[in-house]
């Protein structure tokens, strides 16, 4: 478990001075110009070296991704976007760093920016975050002030613009290319790719395109030392993460660990264990909506990090946990996330358009038994026609829950319908 | 479609507001403005976004209208139609269901009078149900206008409500009285000054 | 180049290509809805996903750039599933509404469906609605056969760049429309009904008319304007239902423009069926013989120089042909083809035709347009010049009426002294033009109809010269004719030679008694006043204002009603083909000119089409062959002059009704009404979007 000595997030619940002086006084913005002079190569292979993946849910290397950005341009400017569209059901960690937190991100998004060759940068916040970006924009205001950023940022000779965009209400806008599309005032209606935004994103430049989280431990990164993060967490999984629990826990709550530590653990020791006691837990969704739902059994054993969860047959996600005890009607949880997906599907293109609504449908009736048993079936190769079929990852998101859902808790589902259909269910349907 | 009739014009602070809006994006590329603009009409507007607002956007980035009627309609926070000066929106989605949202939008609905998607006929509440807000660790929550309510259960729900409804401004953040922000109720487990 | 394997067989593509593209090369055949080949990219509808060895999802094809070494795989059982996947998806939201929708048996859903589908819907929840859209008068639109594609909304703002149409809302509720309820104006928008897959837009004038496999297909060419397109005519029975557009790229690609889609019905309206002779002021119907006879009377023993003919707009050369050399037997040289007094060069051809040809717009890198509004004039020309504006590095400058030309462009007013400016490199478009590789003019016809065309067009040519515009490989240098019939009568020479009268001087002596016999082949729109003494006689298939006239009535076949050439305004001679016969005993035009050469006892040595052919070849080569483009010599023409302060405007001001046959046509009326009226103030802002 994680030393309070290796905690990025010091001021994570906001009880600080979130203003420039607070910030500087827990080592934000110390020396920031000497970083920035070691150059963008030492940066990114700093970056590298310390092992972060993105922190939005893909779990990209961050370094590597800015190694695609193109040593020269010629006159095409780079950017470096910031996606603060956080809205994945269960995850609200941005949040924090936005409104607690935010001169990790500025400084953040200035040593990213020397890293890609940016020397602007668009930070896009979901529209209901309202007093988060006030937060985002005064901490900003404060940063220009004292010449952290703008002209000759921190005395660098590096010149750096760093602005706030706000969206206005569609999840799709997290996918990377919907949200560079509504930067430049088009619906958030994910690109094809290729091309990809390193060489062709916002205004057709070379774009790199970067979670919160993943901005604001930059600064710590390259002040600590790649080595630092690397040795933190295991292999291929290194470094501290921001986790927020919500459902049936104690406690919910959002802070920082070290990757990789015992789910069953975390819960206890930050969220006062699960409601009812661990042998309450019905499943956990470890990862944002989007990730499958795991058992009890998993969870038993689970690790909270990329490989960990991924042994399990889900994902880290952005470590948005949502835990569910014995209580929940585990149908109707996962019928409302397929609300969700219908709601928030752009409309582009057709096996998501038209397949997450029918999917929706389908576990309205399900939900409340009004269907056969054969259906169950159906809706099962409903999702994976979806599956893989879409331009974006969202027909993916849609598809994995019910996926989940069937495969670990079929015999609700059936339970439900024969109960409606007035006919006992044939076995103990419980797992 | 959704018209309010009237003309549209920003105010001359809004005009320079939106003027420091468009200085934010590289030259030529004025259509980025088109969403901040449009939520800057909307806010001038009691909220809602009528077409005359989009027109006069439309015009300012240099866009086909249809262009910003695209966006109008496909972002959620552009309200197409007049709604309450309290805009309730509360969230239902998993982490907030699971934790009683139901309860929250019931107590909403019974305070309130109104269903879904409705407006008091005093026209001082509109009531959304709406998809996650980002504040899972403190579910179940609602947002009003720019401020999110948090940790609410039926009862505190009513409370705020209640205080809006005199032309209080209740308190925004958790309304459990026990944490501030997403730290554990139960208190710290980090950052307790330990090494 | 690449090689890519598409289904085990190696084959080696442009690099510019996409796996679509490559899969079509190898013969592979890829279902698609949204991917069309004239329009951006979209990639949305996923029914052209394929198989790609080391991707860890299928690809759509569609917008996948080919690469070296890639294994493509379009026939596999995944492939398969993925497709049947699509087409369930797609029609489990589309009404099953085939037997009253007018796009069945050309429906793109349909044949699809029948190919990849699975051939049953395991939907059973409600089927979403989608209430129909008012588009105006020429497009239906019953959104709720939608699949999205947005074909539309692509052609909407990049092909005709008038951005009118759109997707609005999303996710399941993703509508295509205007939002506010507009109907579409564009000229060009019946090519939307083209490219819609499905049923969602629809032709309204053609509206439950027929199926398509009840319609006789005739290949042939637009007459009304003069651009030359290719288009298909559909009639059942003697009646043209619709007209489409078919593929000339170096013409019209695949569009067409709404007046020449949508005139059609004008075709069955007010049409001339039988001989007339005037009694006692009156009109009254004759038989051909009396017809024949009325006019022998007139003419014979008439001096020639007392006998002259105008051409009008829709004239074919054969006609044009007969009459020239009838004129010729009777002693007159009184004849023109330019009824509007254009101020071309009859001698120069160079002067009279689009030398830069229309795909040569494509090369160009810079333009100024004189006097024209090319959006109305020619909306289809008016999308090439779009095009290559996409493409950029392409300036555009307009000495003429100011106009939303859908392309950003430099505008330098109306006034005609303007061109003196450019031509002598004071004016800062000189310089754009004169830094230009293959600079272009385009000259208004309205521009050359003023009393100063004739200094107008050397003022033009003087800026083709001085700055660049004609050279070995290009000739910058472009009239844009409006008339179908204009470059053909100019070629065939119907035109006043050897001290014949033009047609300013012909109506002025009819005027004052000098011309006593009046030859109106298909010319309408003639001042009445002056010719209220003169014997007119008027061949056409209208009763148009010619026909009011007329002392006599010889009634001809349209252009769908005969096999006849036309020479587009590049100078491209092509011929219609016989749809329909013409109604009543109207008959071929030249059939009528001949008839009557022998009622007047001047019979003409031909007695077939293909002999009228060969004499027109022997009049001018370019009639030798068809389809093919003769450089013009470019050589001296224009009168050098003072230019007038009048501004420069264009000739046409109602896109939609041009001609007798769109005068005549209802729907012309109707988007007259409905679509000139709109704009601006008087914009709908109606509910009901």
């Amino acid at each position: 478990m994680l030393h309070d000595r290796d905690r990025i997030f010091t001021n994570i619940y906001g009880i600080h001075d979130t203003g420039v002086k607070g910030a500087q006084s827990r080592g934000d913005w110390d020396k920031t110009a000497d970083i920035i002079k070691k150059g963008r190569e030492w940066i990114v292979e700093e970056m590298k070296t310390s092992g972060l993946r993105g922190r939005g849910g893909a779990g990209f290397s961050t370094g590597m991704k800015w190694s695609f950005m193109p040593k020269d341009s010629g006159d095409r400017p780079h950017y470096l976007v910031i996606n603060a569209d956080e809205g994945e059901p269960g995850t609200c960690k941005d949040r924090e760093i936005l409104r607690s937190e935010p001169h990790k991100l500025i400084e953040g998004a200035l040593l990213a920016s020397v890293g890609i060759g940016a020397h602007a940068c668009y930070i896009y916040i979901r529209g209901e975050f309202y007093r988060e970006a006030e937060a985002v924009q005064r901490a900003i205001d404060e940063a220009y002030d004292a010449g952290l950023v703008g002209k000759n940022a921190c005395k660098s000779g590096y010149d750096f613009d760093i602005y706030v965009h706000m969206g206005a209400g569609a999840y799709i806008c997290g996918e990377e290319s919907a949200l560079i599309e509504s930067i430049e005032g088009k619906k958030g209606q994910p690109r094809l790719k290729p091309p990809f935004p390193a060489n062709c994103g916002l205004y057709g430049c070379p774009t790199t395109v970067n979670n919160v989280e993943s901005i604001a431990v930059v600064p710590d990164i390259l002040r600590r030392g790649g080595a630092w993060f690397a040795g933190l967490g295991r292999e291929n999984n290194a470094g501290t993460k921001l986790f927020c629990v919500s459902g049936h826990v104690e406690n919910p709550c959002t802070f920082e660990e070290e990757m990789g530590v015992p789910m069953k653990e975390m819960l206890e020791k930050h969220c006062g264990g699960v409601i009812g006691g661990w042998n309450n837990l019905k499943g956990v969704i470890p990862g944002g909506s989007s990730v499958p739902v795991m058992t009890k059994g998993q969870c038993d054993s689970a690790l909270m990090d990329y490989d960990g969860l991924k042994e399990h047959g889900s994902s880290l996600g952005t470590a948005a946990v949502i835990v569910m005890d014995q209580s929940t009607d585990i149908v109707r949880a996962i019928t409302r996330l397929s609300a969700f997906y219908k709601h928030e599907s752009c409309g582009q293109c057709t096996p998501c358009r038209e397949g997450t609504g029918w999917m929706w449908r389908m576990m309205e009736r399900i939900s409340v038994g009004n269907a056969t048993i054969d259906e169950i079936d159906l809706l099962e190769d409903v999702t994976r026609r979806i599956e893989g079929h879409t331009i974006c990852a969202l027909g993916d998101a849609a598809a994995w829950p019910i996926q989940g859902l069937i495969k670990h808790f079929r015999s609700e589902m059936e339970e439900r319908i024969l109960e409606k259909a007035g006919t006992q269910p044939a076995a103990d349907a419980a797992e | 479609m959704n018209s309010s009739g009237e003309a549209f014009a920003f105010t001359p602070e809004n005009q320079e507001a939106a003027k420091a809006i468009l200085a934010k994006y590289p030259e030529g590329r004025e259509a980025s403005a088109t969403m901040p603009l449009l939520t800057l009409a909307q806010r001038q507007n009691d909220n809602w976004l009528p077409r005359e607002a989009m027109d006069v956007v439309a015009d300012m980035v240099g866009l086909a209208p249809i262009r910003v009627y695209e966006v109008a309609t496909f972002y959620t926070m552009y309200n197409l139609k007049p709604v309450g000066k309290n805009f309730v929106q509360v969230c239902t989605n998993i982490s907030c269901l699971i934790k009683g949202s139901d309860d929250v939008f019931k107590a909403c609905k019974k305070k309130l009078g109104i269903g879904n998607g409705e407006t008091t006929p005093d026209g001082e509440f509109t009531l959304l149900e709406v998809e996650c807000l980002g504040a899972c660790v403190n579910a179940p929550m609602m947002q009003i206008n720019d401020d999110f309510y948090e940790d609410l259960t039926g009862e505190t729900t009513e409370k705020v409500l209640d205080a809006l409804a005199k032309g209080e401004a209740p308190a925004a953040g958790s309304q459990a009285g026990k944490r501030v922000g997403c730290q554990p109720a139960g208190g710290l487990t980090t950052l307790i000054g330990e090494d | 180049m690449p090689k890519l394997t598409i289904d085990g067989q190696e084959i080696e593509v442009d690099a510019s290509m996409t796996v679509l593209q490559a899969c079509e090369q190898a013969g592979a055949e890829v279902p698609r809805f949204c991917y069309h080949e004239r329009l951006p990219l979209s990639g949305n509808c996923r029914m052209c996903l394929v198989e790609m060895e080391r991707a860890p999802k299928p690809v759509a094809s569609c917008c996948m750039p080919v690469g070296d070494g890639m294994v493509i795989h379009t026939n596999t059982d995944e492939v398969k599933k993925m497709r049947e996947a699509v087409m369930e998806f797609l029609l489990i939201n589309h009404p099953l509404d085939c037997p009253i929708c007018d796009q069945g048996g050309e429906c793109d859903l349909q044949d699809q469906a029948v190919a990849y589908g699975c051939g049953e819907s395991r939907y059973t929840e409600e089927k979403r609605a989608v209430s129909n859209n008012d588009y105006g008068p020429l497009i239906k639109g019953t959104m709720t056969r939608c699949i999205h594609c947005t074909r539309c909304v692509r052609f909407s703002s990049t092909i005709a760049g008038t951005s009118e149409l759109g997707g609005v809302f999303r996710g399941e509720h993703l509508e295509i429309g205007t939002y506010v309820g507009n109907t579409i104006t564009s000229e060009l928008s019946g090519n939307m009904i083209d490219l819609c897959p499905v049923g969602a837009l629809t032709s309204l004038p053609y509206a439950f008319k027929a199926r398509p496999w009840e319609l006789k297909k005739t290949e042939s060419i637009d007459v009304l304007d003069g651009l030359g397109s290719a288009i298909r005519v559909d009639s059942r029975g003697g009646e043209v239902l619709r007209i489409i557009p078919r593929l000339n790229d170096d013409v019209n690609e695949e569009w067409l423009g709404d007046k020449s889609r949508f005139a059609c019905d004008g075709l069955n309206r007010q049409r001339l069926d039988q001989p007339y002779i005037k009694k006692d002021g009156k009109l009254q119907a004759a038989t051909w013989d009396e017809a024949f006879g009325a006019i022998a009377d007139k003419v014979n023993g008439l001096d020639g120089s007392k006998i002259a003919a105008l051409a009008g707009d829709l004239v074919d050369v054969e006609a044009m042909t007969a009459l020239k050399d009838l004129l010729a037997s009777l002693g007159s040289n009184n004849m023109d083809c330019r009824q509007e007094g254009n101020a071309v060069d009859p001698n120069v051809r160079a002067s009279y035709i689009f030398n830069s040809t229309v795909a040569g717009i494509e090369d160009a890198d810079a333009l100024l347009i004189v006097g024209s509004n090319p959006r109305i004039e020619n909306p289809v020309l008016n999308a090439r010049i779009r095009k290559r504006y996409l493409e950029g590095g392409f300036k555009v400058g307009v000495v003429g009426p100011a106009a939303d030309l859908t392309y950003k462009h430099d505008y330098f007013g109306a006034d005609a002294t303007t061109l003196n400016d450019i031509a002598s490199g004071k004016h800062e478009f000189a310089k754009v033009l004169k830094g230009a590789e293959k600079p272009m003019i385009i000259v208004g016809a309205g521009a050359l109809m003023r009393a100063d065309g004739a200094a107008i067009l050397a003022a033009s040519k003087a800026i083709a010269d001085n700055l660049g515009m004609v050279k070995d490989d290009w000739n910058g240098f472009n009239v844009l004719q409006t008339s179908a019939s204009r470059v053909g009568g100019l070629d065939i020479g119907f035109s006043p030679k050897d001290g014949g009268l033009d047609t300013v001087g012909i109506l002025d002596a009819c005027g004052d008694g000098k011309v006593e016999v009046l030859y109106l082949l298909g010319a309408d729109g003639m001042e009445a006043a002056k010719l209220s003494d003169t014997f007119i006689i008027y061949q056409g298939h209208h009763g148009d204002s010619g026909a009011h006239m007329a002392d006599v009535i010889l009634p001809g076949a349209a252009y769908t009603e005969k096999n006849a050439t036309y020479v587009n305004m590049e100078g491209r001679v092509q011929r219609t083909s016989l749809a329909v016969f013409a109604p009543g005993q109207a008959k071929e035009d030249w059939a009528i000119i001949r008839a009557l050469s022998a009622a007047l006892g001047k019979t003409l040595p031909y007695d077939t089409l293909p002999d009228v052919r060969g004499r027109m070849a022997e009049i001018n080569p370019v009639f030798a062959t068809t389809d093919e483009i003769t450089p013009a010599e470019w050589t001296d023409f224009g009168m050098a002059g003072d230019l007038q302060l009048k501004p420069l405007s264009s000739h046409i001001r109602n896109y939609y009704m041009t001609d007798p046959i769109s005068r005549a046509s209802e729907t012309m009326a109707a988007c007259t009404a409905e679509l000139l009226g709109q704009g601006g103030e008087t914009e709908r802002t109606g509910t009901d979007g």
